[in-house]
């Protein structure tokens, strides 16, 4: 059923693109359809108008975070609330929460529980989706009716007896019980699949009658065929784990093993009304992701929209 | 009715061992060998922390199991009874539904405009789009100090701001009249930039040609869009309408965050009274059953969305 809300992936990279290929496609791109350049005509300045508006209020929190973040406590807490403080701005805010520690720990939590849960779904995810598409195995439409299924099934609703089993098996507060929980994308499966569907299986044939095996098959013509899906569900799954809050929220207690989201979300009460230290905070745990977004800016906006509507 | 049959036949012929019949046999055996050996990891996780525990609750939804272990016997349907007799529970659907429509037109209307105007090929695209998308990298409490920030009564940016306009000051958070649309306006600015994405690339994807024919027959930049643009927008509006109601009824995170369902259970949404009454009350076996009553409103709401598109031919 879930089926039907995603888009297709991509086609897959032809094995043998040539350099002029290559550039035709990044032409193409560029010349991308625009419905109606904006000239200065009152239409025109009337949507650049609204375009600027709605990008400043996008911005301006962020931007009072930061300014609220370099001012000192008292400068913060002031009634005239102003741009500018009056005692100049300092890096205070941001030496004190540093100095407390939490913060770097949090950081390692959330990279080191984020990239394991990416590698394990995607190696899981990607093995799973090849056999659904390619091996006629016994049983195999039956389970992925069950694997597609189970995407309507709201994780909040297996939270609590999801918490008792992982008391029974001893992993509350430890970095396995945040990780294995979160492996599991029945929605990724599904555009894995359907990008494997899409790549000729002539090439897999010519070389399974060479004597290659399943796994060699998997491993050395269909993965480097599939770097860009591959790209686009690691991206996906690296930011949904990085920003999860409720199921790391209940599975830790103990401050050294939280996320950063989880570990916020304490510090908030305890810091009161240290208003430039809470935004300090805050911005010190929005860079991480923010750096990498900047640096992978157009992988990652291509990434999701191939698979953003089958992961949410 | 082949694979009946096929065997028998196989048999029949033992000596001569090379039978098609029986070499499509081993290649099935092997094959599906193959198949299990290939999902086994998948599936090991797939039980281990979907089915089991989904199944598991719901047994729990026929228990009066408390977190000490108490009251375990099955008491059939008393838990589902106590549900849907209970003010609290229905206050929180109501919260949630209510959520769920402030927040998916703006996510769905605002992620249009802003896609419509960027895609109009100003100078600075990569600015549009960070500005626009960034938020949606945030986790949930840089959010909500974000805008707990923002909405504070005395100090924050957007009771300064109303006040230029003579507006004055409001409690957002705190008052039972604002604070879910306190909400739903940070809501909207954390997770629009995806919908907006999704839209860029469905613009990018309307063939130019049909502007051009559009231009050749004198129709206006308006006259395009309504013609053009949005009919052949249909089909993401459509899904991203689908997933974002999905997504809202799931609200959670930034309500709890912000107003710990507050003030006076004015934004408790659905989840967070599974999540108060198991953890916070202890009682397992209740807080399963309202678990599978929402979950009952999830597939039913799936069901509608599904039946609604699929007549309106929105699943190309």
């Amino acid at each position: 059923m879930s089926s039907q809300l995603l888009t297709a992936p991509p086609a897959p990279e032809s094995p043998a693109r040539t350099g002029r290929d290559a550039r035709n496609a990044r032409n193409a791109r560029r010349a991308r359809p625009k419905s109606g350049r904006p000239r200065l005509t009152p239409g025109g300045i009337a949507a650049i108008v609204v375009l600027l508006v709605l990008a400043v209020s996008w911005l301006v929190p962020f931007a009072w975070a930061v300014a609220t973040s370099l001012k000192s406590e008292a400068d913060a807490g002031s009634t005239t609330v102003s741009w500018i403080p009056a005692h100049g701005f300092t890096f205070d805010a941001y030496t004190k929460v540093l100095a407390e520690g939490n913060v770097l720990t949090w950081t390692f939590n959330s990279l080191f529980t984020s990239v394991v849960i990416t590698v394990i779904t995607l190696v899981i995810s990607t093995l799973a989706a090849y056999a659904f598409s390619r091996i006629d195995f016994r049983g195999r439409k039956l389970l992925f009716v069950i694997v597609i299924g189970s995407i309507i099934i709201p994780p909040q609703v297996a939270i609590i007896p999801l918490f008792y089993e992982m008391l029974t098996l001893n992993l509350v507060d430890t970095y396995w019980g945040i990780i294995l929980p979160q492996v599991i994308a029945p929605a990724m499966v599904f555009v894995l699949k359907k990008f494997f569907d899409q790549i000729p299986i002539e090439l897999e044939e010519a070389a399974r009658v060479d004597g290659a095996g399943r796994l060699r098959v998997f491993l050395t013509i269909v993965l480097p065929l599939s770097k860009s899906i591959l790209a686009a569900v690691s991206i996906f799954v690296f930011i949904w784990s990085w920003n999860n809050f409720l199921w790391p929220f209940i599975i830790t207690n103990d401050t050294a093993l939280m996320t950063l989201p989880v570990g916020l979300q304490t510090v908030k009460s305890a810091f009161g009304v240290q208003y430039a230290q809470n935004m300090a905070l805050a911005i010190l745990a929005a860079l991480p992701l923010i750096i990498v977004f900047l640096i992978f800016q157009r992988q990652i906006i291509k990434g999701i929209a191939t698979t953003g509507l089958g992961g949410q | 009715m082949t694979t009946a049959v096929a065997p028998s036949t196989a048999s029949g012929v033992a000596a001569t061992s090379a039978t098609p019949a029986l070499r499509v046999q081993r290649r099935k055996r092997r094959e599906t060998g193959a198949g299990w050996g290939f999902v086994a990891p998948f599936v090991v996780f797939f039980v281990a922390f979907l089915v089991v525990p989904v199944l598991w609750g719901l047994y729990l939804s026929f228990t009066g199991r408390t977190l000490t272990g108490a009251g375990s016997e099955v008491i059939g349907f008393a838990n589902y009874a106590e549900a849907l007799a209970d003010a609290d529970m229905w206050r929180s659907m109501g919260n949630t539904v209510w959520f769920t429509v402030l927040s998916t037109v703006p996510l769905v209307v605002v992620a249009l405009v802003m896609a419509v105007l960027v895609n109009l090929g100003l100078p600075g695209q990569w600015l549009w789009r960070l500005s626009f998308f960034m938020p949606f990298l945030l986790a949930s409490s840089v959010v909500s100090l974000f805008w707990v920030w923002m909405y504070n009564p005395q100090l924050g940016l957007v009771n300064s701001f109303t006040g230029i306009f003579g507006m004055e000051p409001v409690a957002w958070l705190q008052d039972p009249r604002y604070a879910m649309v306190g909400v739903v306006i940070a809501t909207v600015w954390w997770t629009v930039g995806f919908n907006f994405l999704l839209y860029l690339a469905a613009l990018q994807n309307i063939p130019e040609q049909q502007y051009e024919a559009a231009a050749l027959d004198g129709a206006g930049p308006w006259r395009a869009f309504f013609s053009i643009t949005l009919p052949q927008l249909t089909p993401t509006t459509v899904l991203i309408a689908i997933l974002q109601i999905l997504a809202s009824l799931k609200v959670f995170d930034q309500i709890y965050q912000m107003t710990g369902g507050g003030p006076g259970g004015a934004t408790r949404s659905t989840v967070e009274y599974i999540f108060e009454t198991g953890f916070t009350g202890y009682r397992l076996g209740y807080s399963s059953a309202i678990s599978y009553v929402f979950f009952a409103l999830i597939v039913l709401v799936t069901i509608a969305q599904f039946a609604f598109s699929s007549r309106n031919g929105a699943n190309s």
